[in-house]
């Protein structure tokens, strides 16, 4: 790819990769996402390629391996362009056929295609497949023409063309005029109206300034962020550049976690290539702006992801936050005004440009404007990544999109927001899903993971599995969050060892007032969320751990107990062979028995129990027989 | 944790070999401060940990105390101070993992290896590590080993994993003893 020194440059370079894509009129595409890897989409991939080459099919069938298509619980996903036909699943000895029937005529292969639990119909059509029909797929619908590695893909979907327009003639007022006008929101969980944030970092006093993408991803449960920076680099660091431009700053940073590889190397190869083409460096494309970008990689410290923290880290300190009277803003990355964003909130901005203000506030609600992409994953039949206009129902999202609960379960609770959010319970799935009303319930937007749970999760136990997290990653600068989380984590982990007592319940709650109040950051401001919501939403589960010393949803451990059903055992031996402790005792030629005093509970019986016997039963409630003979 | 194994049976460099090396990598990077991060994940990459005589040195090329070093690194998850074993696994209890049982997950890698968490096989074969979410939430639980993430893992899997690399490791065994020039 040649250097661009011009928009004019820029236009011409974007028609010329569209139509070198025209020239071959069918695409097959391959996701080639962490997700999807692992489920051996590179041999598939692989397959492929020599399977259209050998049926002489090159000159008019290209090969891409995408972005993340989002339908990861049925990965590999493939899909065949333009008739965007979406094979999922697909082995390499399934690839003959598909180049065959698909890529050589225009037959489908119907055993691969989705077909509807309910009604067991098969559809072929991305369009028509539910997961993908209740999406409003804005900022992952380039997804499937995307090549990371490939900035020409980029090009030929009109890639650049919003730096082009900023740089040809739209001020830096007017840009952030724009940003502000659309009322887009900071995507990373807070909220703040973004423009405002660009205005202020333009406005203080200070140079040189800085642009940030926090990378930082560390809400377990949320890939969003990895998916865009794996996926489509191009689209955020064109954000990024558009953002450098109208804050006056001539120096960026990805800070990027080290647990994701694939986004590190794809940023990194984004940015070389973006240097090549001259849309990073001196003079890019001739309006004399110079901007660059380099590149962090997060060493895994969860407060990290805090913005003043993450200044630090990039200063090489340990990386923890700072007071927040001092906005990062102003005084930011070695006290200049630094101005941080999230990945996806980068990604929104050259949508805004290209497509205008109105249309943008024209999706979502009144407060909260455009799509949000959540992770949704948990127990929930078709996990994956989703984009949904803001207010949507919670309810349309995870019975529509997601298909419902696994096995026939019962719902009962979504967890949004990560570790700083809460839990809501069935009675709230009509809420519409936008900052404000997530938070008026007790939770809250965060980065986008949304966690389904069904009758077999503890909330007690969700509750205590969050504390531990986030006492562990608190940073211990201040007292509230480092000892608050821990008294708080040593209750939970009374409660759900059967040694609550009365008044842990309004201890929790007392204590999660403490932190709210007096904690340095957001980290210990919202750490009680997850508490607080479990409490407010299913007391009675706390109160069952407590008083009657059982796990309703049997997941605590020192709260159930195993026992083999005498009437379904058919005496096949499995339990007893998979029981790592011993503890399976055979009584006769055909019937077995747990020894209570020996069981681990690992449940490694209840899982090697065959189905259709299902005599290995789990119960809420201590053993009965302590007392069984050693 | 377990250091049975001797320095020299797990291949590590000797003490003169590593300074040299750290000493070569550190060419690559001037000395102001913000380098101190990308620095250690630098000598983490190539030798797997941050040796004490590692971090003398980083402390010296950027003009600060090694107590300094150490308490940046330490703040941080990513940063190891005792070699991993060859096959490090990273079992993650990330909430989806955590919800479709990534712990049950990590039990049985720790009590098929006899270490816990954070430690490393005698023969400094395997080590466990927990993490908080490697980003494939929608494979959970998951494992990584050797970097290959294991998606929907079961404990049955668990015993396949660990099977799998005795077998590759007795074949190697045994091939090695075959070699030519070793009298039959």
């Amino acid at each position: 790819m040649k250097k661009l020194t011009s928009v004019k440059d820029l236009e011409i370079v974007g028609r010329e990769c569209a139509s070198e894509q025209l020239k071959k009129p069918k695409t097959i595409t391959v996701c080639s996402e962490t997700g999807c890897l692992t489920c051996g989409s590179s041999k598939l991939a692989d397959a492929f390629e020599s399977e259209i080459e050998r049926q002489g099919l090159s000159g008019t069938v290209s090969l891409r391996r995408s972005a993340c298509l989002g339908f990861c619980e049925r990965g590999p996903v493939s899909i065949i362009l333009p008739q965007k036909i979406c094979y999922l699943q697909a082995r390499p000895e399934d690839v003959p056929e598909i180049v065959q029937k698909t890529l050589g005529g225009n037959e489908i292969v119907e055993r691969l295609v989705y077909k509807d639990t309910q009604t067991g119909v098969r559809l072929a059509c991305v369009d028509d497949i539910p997961f993908y029909k209740h999406q409003m797929r804005l900022l992952l619908a380039n997804n499937a023409v995307i090549d990371a590695a490939n900035i020409a893909d980029y090009f030929a979907i009109g890639g650049y063309s919003a730096l082009g327009k900023v740089l040809a003639g739209i001020g830096k007022d007017e840009v952030i005029e724009m940003i502000k006008g659309s009322k887009l929101r900071g995507r990373g969980g807070g909220g703040f109206p973004v423009g405002i944030k660009w205005q202020t970092t333009k406005d203080a006093p200070g140079e040189p300034k800085y642009v940030i993408v926090n990378g930082d991803e560390g809400d377990p449960g949320a890939f969003m962020d990895r998916s865009f920076l794996e996926g489509n680099p191009h689209g955020v660091l064109e954000g990024l550049i558009i953002g450098g431009y109208a804050i006056g700053a001539n120096e960026g940073f990805f800070y990027i976690r080290q647990e994701y590889p694939v986004a590190l190397e794809n940023v990194q190869l984004a940015i070389e290539q973006a240097r090549k083409c001259g849309l990073l460096g001196k003079d890019i494309l001739g309006s004399g702006f110079d901007f660059d970008v380099k590149i962090h990689r997060g060493a895994g410290a969860f407060v990290s992801g805090e913005s003043s923290a993450l200044m630090n880290a990039i200063e090489g300190n340990v990386g923890e936050p700072r007071p927040k009277y001092i906005h990062t803003s102003e005084k930011g990355i070695w006290d200049k005004p630094s101005c941080l964003n999230n990945v996806e909130t980068w990604a929104n901005v050259p949508l805004i440009i290209n497509n205008g203000v109105e249309w943008f506030k024209g999706i979502g609600t009144e407060a909260s404007t455009g799509t949000k992409v959540f992770s949704l994953v948990g127990k929930v039949n078709n996990t994956g990544l989703v984009e949904v206009p803001m207010g949507i129902p919670l309810r349309e999202i995870i019975f529509s999109i997601g298909g419902g609960v696994p096995k026939g379960k019962k719902f009962k609770a979504v967890q949004t927001g990560g570790p700083s959010g809460g839990v809501l319970p069935e009675s709230l799935l009509d809420l519409p899903v936008d900052f404000d009303e997530l938070k008026k319930a007790g939770s809250m937007m965060g980065s986008g993971g949304m966690i389904v749970m069904d009758e077999d999760t503890c909330m007690v136990d969700t509750a205590r599995y969050y504390i531990e997290f986030l006492a562990h990653e608190s940073c211990g600068k201040c007292i509230p969050c480092r000892e608050g989380l821990r008294q708080m984590l040593n209750i939970l982990n009374d409660i759900t060892s059967g040694r609550g007592k009365e008044g842990d319940i309004e201890l929790l709650e007392e204590l999660s007032e403490t932190l709210q109040e007096a904690s340095l950051c957001a980290l210990g401001q919202s750490a009680p969320n997850p508490v607080m919501s479990t409490i407010r939403h299913f007391r009675d589960e706390y109160e069952a751990h407590i008083r009657e010393k059982r796990c309703p949803a049997r997941v605590c451990k020192e709260l159930i107990t195993y026992e083999i059903d005498e009437e379904k055992c058919k005496g096949c031996g499995l339990c007893m062979k998979n029981c790592p402790a011993g503890a399976v005792e055979q009584i006769d030629k055909k019937q077995f028995k747990i020894n209570q005093t020996k069981c681990i509970k690992c449940g490694a019986c209840f899982t090697a129990c065959p189905e259709k016997f299902s005599a290995v039963v789990k119960k809420s409630g201590k053993p009965q027989e302590q007392a069984v003979a050693a | 944790m377990n250091y049975s194994a001797s320095e020299e049976e797990a291949g590590l460099p000797d003490k003169i070999a590593l300074e040299r090396d750290v000493a070569a990598r550190l060419k690559g990077f001037d000395n102001h401060r913000r380098n101190l991060i990308p620095i250690l994940q630098d000598i983490q990459d190539h030798f797997l940990y941050l040796a004490p005589e590692a971090i003398l040195m980083v402390a010296e090329h950027i003009g600060i105390g090694a107590s300094e070093v150490y308490g940046v690194a330490t703040f941080y998850n990513q940063f190891r101070f005792h070699p991993p074993g060859r096959h490090p696994i990273k079992v993650c209890l990330g909430t989806a993992c955590h919800v479709r049982g990534g712990d049950i997950i990590l039990e049985n890698f720790e009590r098929k290896l006899g270490i816990s968490d954070g430690e490393t096989t005698t023969d400094r074969e395997f080590s466990i590590e927990r993490v908080a979410c490697v980003g494939c939430c929608a494979l959970a639980p998951v494992a990584v080993v050797d970097e290959n993430i294991q998606g929907h893992m079961a404990p049955s899997k668990v015993e396949g994993i660990v099977l799998g690399y005795k077998i590759e490791r007795d074949r190697i065994d045994r091939e090695r003893e075959n070699e030519p020039g070793e009298p039959a």
